[in-house]
């Protein structure tokens, strides 16, 4: 196939909308095509296909989502088609719903931010079901027995062979640590205030969890770093925090050309304010801090009015929630490994948190300098779900447009945000960088998020003349165009044409196949054996993943050895 | 050969460390399982071969016919029920919603009669819960209302709950305080360090009153609820707000006694006010092995737990009105397939009624009661036994069910695929 004559963002590459060509052939970008198939894509806008780095997607926590939240799968039903299976749900979508919605996005490839261990074989049940994407789960590890043990005893070989194991059993992509010690503290109601409290029972503090666990993560040259929801998050004053954990690794060098830290949905953890009453944006604080520090990466997290299921392993942060706003509460504990809870909120513009928080996800993203450093989410369906995100690409693009939008917000926005006085406008360029070539290399995915040669063909291209139309005034138009993709092509078949679905086939799951030494292996079994035989509710036979649930592995191999 | 570590395809405890002994293909010996798993595991009368009925008589066939009867039944109904779904893998609920979708049917499972009101409960409340395995590293404290262990779930007390030990519960039985609520003093409650006996129908009463005690309000509450000494109550809120970590686990007694739903709603409330004070969860003793799946099963695909009416083309969800009962009770339901599970025993009979003037299919290794409704018999193999696929506990954990020995039937998901493919048929040539 061609891709004939499109105006190419391809930043990866150094290609800044240059007209030109695009060929694929066997499922990958290649010099020259010869199987005759063209798309037109004159005067349109062509981009890699997008990569979302952090979205609830599949497992546990997202089905207790929709099995509490009947009301929000009532929302967004389309019937099945002759091609298409039946679609519910807005926040909480069916598994074809994802599918079909992030490929009419020009999305190829989607990462589920949380599963525990346990609990993986259900999280790939469902990716299993999510069609047309690529995807992989990142694995918790922050709260894990075996994990404060290691850590505890300083043995970082074989919290390392430990992390390979838990990769493997879970058929998992990454490190991904939330709340470091709360999950465990929360086993009996509590949690920890910050990153030196220690956690009852394993005498460990969050600070040496998670410097434990980024250097085991950089023994195993893992391809993502460790991704950490931070302690803390969504509280009041918890920039501290978030700057806090950040200065305790400035020492701790990566691997592999990537950066050494991920903080996730940097949105939650960017909040000043003794209270409430006093809440305010430290996001300015948090974006300098990243400008002199090229090592860390975030994504926004950005929020979206409207409604919102939270859902995270940071079971403490959503009891509060529940109580605060009198919600709903799910509340999941998982056995020797983590926490978790799921809670429906409405985010209202004249609420003014809400409008504050809504105004630091933007700052954060404006005011850090490298777009490379912070990528676009929502942390669907955390900040909203994951449809709003041309939304979301049309306030990057447009000042004019967050004037607009904060006209209509609580005055507070704009009085405790820097927001207002950001000038700052992204352009192509950067918003290609933010959806899918920032991602994909966080994400250490070599093959996505550019179109160079031997890269996935996977391509978005949007009904959108960059040469004609200027974002900053005409967002509304920015805002269609990338809601619906006028072709999305998925490993070289067209999936998408006109914003409308008319192929689906299925995508791959990513999991990391890390090695290392036997004896370190031996050590971390022999654990597991004890931790089986006294602790854990099932036997150590029937935990890891069978090859039955992850039909088309794509096994990244990293590790010691 | 001894088979280690096979799960057992009984209850809703789902124990997965059954030894299970094979000679010469046959299984002649089950080590660690309770009665109720044994008898499952061992087998017992099975349906042999595919059946029909011709005036009046079920008489045999084979598969094709039976599968070609199926198809046109389905696809000739106008309101077709596919119920059942508990005592198979969640491998054989997504063809089976599959084939609701394609012929414009209601899929509903036999949640709607057992545990349906607490998944209404919890779409009320949310559900503040946790794996088994977390209440037996943690729990001092372990309430059983409306459930009885004892003759339902056998060996829960012993590898989850009342008597396991783990972590910080390494005395077992000796450290931990156990209560139950029930109606009627029960093998269960016989085990009990407190036995409230309620009145039945009287649950949400019991429990609105503790939530009152617990809130500090228990000057309103009044000498006697439900038959029960004020004192009594006072005992029982004192003892789950001194837990470390509390356990609330729930059975058919609150689900089917009067208020169904509000009971679990209340029930699910007085666990969100206990995390106040003290660590607390809540869970359903879920009965059929795979029932808990079915539930995660039509989640992920259809948005929807259970009572999935596709008729618009789209997922239509409104127990109540597109439950199993309703839509046989209206006598608005034209043709019925019933798969694994055995509604002439257990629904009302009403809508058993409503069963016997329609064409029934039943897809089931064994034969039951439902046999006798039934115009089409497909036998098909036993789940965690002859054929292998995924099941989900009564906490929600996935877990693999093995195949142990070979079978001559086939797999409820071949029998069904099979269906799908001459359904599909039918549609094409129409």
């Amino acid at each position: 196939m061609i891709i004939k004559g499109g105006f190419v963002y391809d930043p990866a590459n150094g290609v800044y909308g240059e007209e030109m060509d695009i060929s694929i052939e066997g499922g990958k970008v290649v010099e020259e095509s010869r199987d005759g198939k063209e798309i037109d894509a004159l005067g349109m806008l062509v981009m890699p296909g997008g990569v979302d780095a952090h979205a609830h997607i599949a497992g546990a926590k997202v089905n207790c989502g929709r099995i509490m939240r009947p009301e929000d799968g009532r929302r967004g039903i389309e019937p099945k088609t002759k091609l298409l299976r039946p679609q519910t749900g807005y926040t909480v979508p069916n598994c074809y719903a994802v599918g079909y919605r992030y490929a009419r996005l020009g999305y190829t490839c989607a990462f589920e931010a949380a599963t525990p261990i346990l609990e993986s074989r259900h999280t790939h049940e469902e990716l299993e079901e999510i069609p047309i994407i690529d995807k992989g789960a990142l694995t918790l590890f922050g709260n894990n027995w075996e994990v404060l043990e290691c850590v505890r005893d300083g043995d970082l070989d074989k919290l390392a062979a430990f992390i390979s194991w838990g990769l493997s059993a879970s058929r998992g992509y990454g490190v991904k640590v939330v709340n470091p010690g709360g999950g465990e503290a929360w086993g009996f109601g509590g949690n920890v205030k910050g990153i030196d409290d220690p956690v009852p029972n394993f005498g460990v503090t969050p600070r040496e969890i998670i410097r434990g666990l980024m250097k085991a993560n950089e023994i195993l040259r893992l391809p993502h770093s460790v991704h950490l929801h931070t302690n803390n998050l969504g509280k009041p004053g918890n920039y501290e925090t978030t700057l806090a954990t950040l200065k305790a690794v400035e020492d701790i060098a990566a691997t592999r050309d990537r950066q050494v830290l991920h903080v996730t949905h940097m949105q939650f953890s960017a909040y000043g304010g003794t209270g409430w009453r006093d809440f305010e944006s430290k996001a300015p604080e948090i974006a300098d801090y990243f400008n002199s520090h090229a090592q860390f990466t975030m994504d926004m997290g950005q929020l979206i009015f409207g409604s919102a299921t939270t859902m995270t392993a940071d079971a403490p942060l959503e009891y509060g929630n529940a109580r605060l706003l009198h919600a709903k509460w799910s509340n999941h504990d998982i056995e020797l490994e983590e926490s978790s809870g799921v809670v429906p909120l409405v985010y209202g513009r004249k609420m003014p948190i809400n409008a504050i928080q809504w105004a630091i996800g933007l700052e954060l993203a404006l005011l850090t300098k490298n777009p490379w450093q912070v990528i676009m989410t929502t942390d669907h369906p955390n900040g909203g779900p994951f449809v709003n995100y041309p939304e979301v690409i049309a306030l990057l693009m447009s000042r004019a447009k967050r004037e607009e939008e904060l006209a209509s917000l609580h005055e507070l926005a704009s009085k405790r945000s820097s927001l207002p006085s950001i000038e700052r406008e992204m352009d192509w360029n950067d918003i290609a960088i933010v959806t899918r070539a920032a991602p994909a290399k966080i994400l250490g995915l070599p093959e996505k998020g550019h179109l160079g040669l031997g890269a996935d063909g996977d391509v978005a291209i949007y009904d959108i003349n960059p040469t004609d139309l200027d974002p900053s005034k005409d967002h509304s138009k920015v805002k269609e165009a990338f809601a619906k993709a006028k072709y999305t092509i998925k490993g070289g078949e067209v999936v998408v044409r006109d914003g409308e679905v008319v192929a689906v086939p299925q995508g791959r799951t990513y999991w990391v196949d890390a090695s290392v030494p036997e004896d370190q292996a031996a050590k971390v079994k022999a654990d597991l054996v004890e931790k089986f035989a006294k602790y854990y509710s099932i036997q150590m036979s029937n935990y890891m993943v069978q090859d039955a649930y992850v039909t088309h592995p794509r096994v990244v191999k990293a590790g010691v050895i | 050969m001894i088979v280690e570590d096979v799960l057992c395809p009984f209850c809703g405890c789902l124990c997965d460390d059954i030894k299970v002994e094979v000679e010469d293909d046959k299984i002649v010996g089950v080590k660690r399982a309770c009665r109720l798993g044994s008898s499952k595991i061992l087998g017992h009368e099975r349906t042999k071969a595919p059946m029909v009925r011709v005036d009046g008589e079920l008489v045999e066939t084979t598969y094709e016919e039976a599968y070609d009867r199926t198809a046109r039944i389905l696809k000739g109904a106008k309101r077709p029920l596919l119920y059942g779904w508990c005592s198979t893998v969640c491998e054989t609920h997504k063809k089976g919603i599959l084939l609701a979708e394609e012929v414009g049917g209601v899929i509903d499972s036999t949640a709607t009669v057992c545990h349906g009101p607490s998944i209404i409960g919890i779409e009320e409340k949310g559900l503040a819960g946790s794996t088994l395995g977390q209440i037996k590293n943690r729990a001092d404290l372990i309430v059983f209302w409306g459930a009885n262990p004892a003759e339902a779930h056998p060996r829960h007390t012993m590898r989850y709950s009342s008597n396991s030990s783990g972590m910080f519960t390494p005395e077992g039985r000796r450290g931990r305080k156990v209560i139950v609520v029930d109606v009627r003093e029960t093998r269960t409650a016989k085990n009990a360090d407190k036995f409230l006996l309620i009145r039945p129908g009287t649950d949400y009463e019991v429990i609105s009153a503790l939530r009152m005690i617990v809130a500090d309000k228990g000057d309103l509450v009044p000498d006697y609820v439900a038959g029960v000494a004020k004192a009594d109550l006072e005992e029982v809120a004192g003892i789950m707000k001194a837990a470390k970590f509390g356990a609330l686990l729930f059975g058919l007694g609150m689900t089917h006694s009067r208020g169904r739903y509000k009971n679990v709603d209340n029930a699910l409330s007085l666990v969100a006010d206990l995390n106040g004070f003290t660590k607390f969860v809540v869970m359903a003793m879920r009965g059929h092995y795979n029932v808990a799946g079915f539930g995660q099963v039509s989640a992920w695909e259809t948005g929807f737990p259970m009572s999935v009416d596709f008729s618009r083309g789209a997922p239509y969800f409104n127990p109540g009105e597109t439950a199993a009962c309703d839509l046989l009770a209206r006598k608005e339901a034209d043709a019925m397939m019933v798969v694994a599970a055995d509604p002439a025993s257990n629904f009302p009979r009403m809508t058993v009624e409503g069963m016997a003037e329609i064409p029934v299919i039943q897809i089931d290794p064994f034969p039951n009661p439902t046999t006798l409704l039934a115009d089409v018999v497909i036998p098909s193999a036993v789940c965690g036994v002859e054929a292998e696929g995924t099941a989900y506990r009564m906490d929600g954990l996935s877990l693999r069910m093995k195949k142990v020995v070979d079978s001559p039937y086939p797999t409820d998901e071949e029998i069904i695929q099979n269906i799908l493919d001459r359904v599909r048929r039918l549609g094409d040539d129409n």
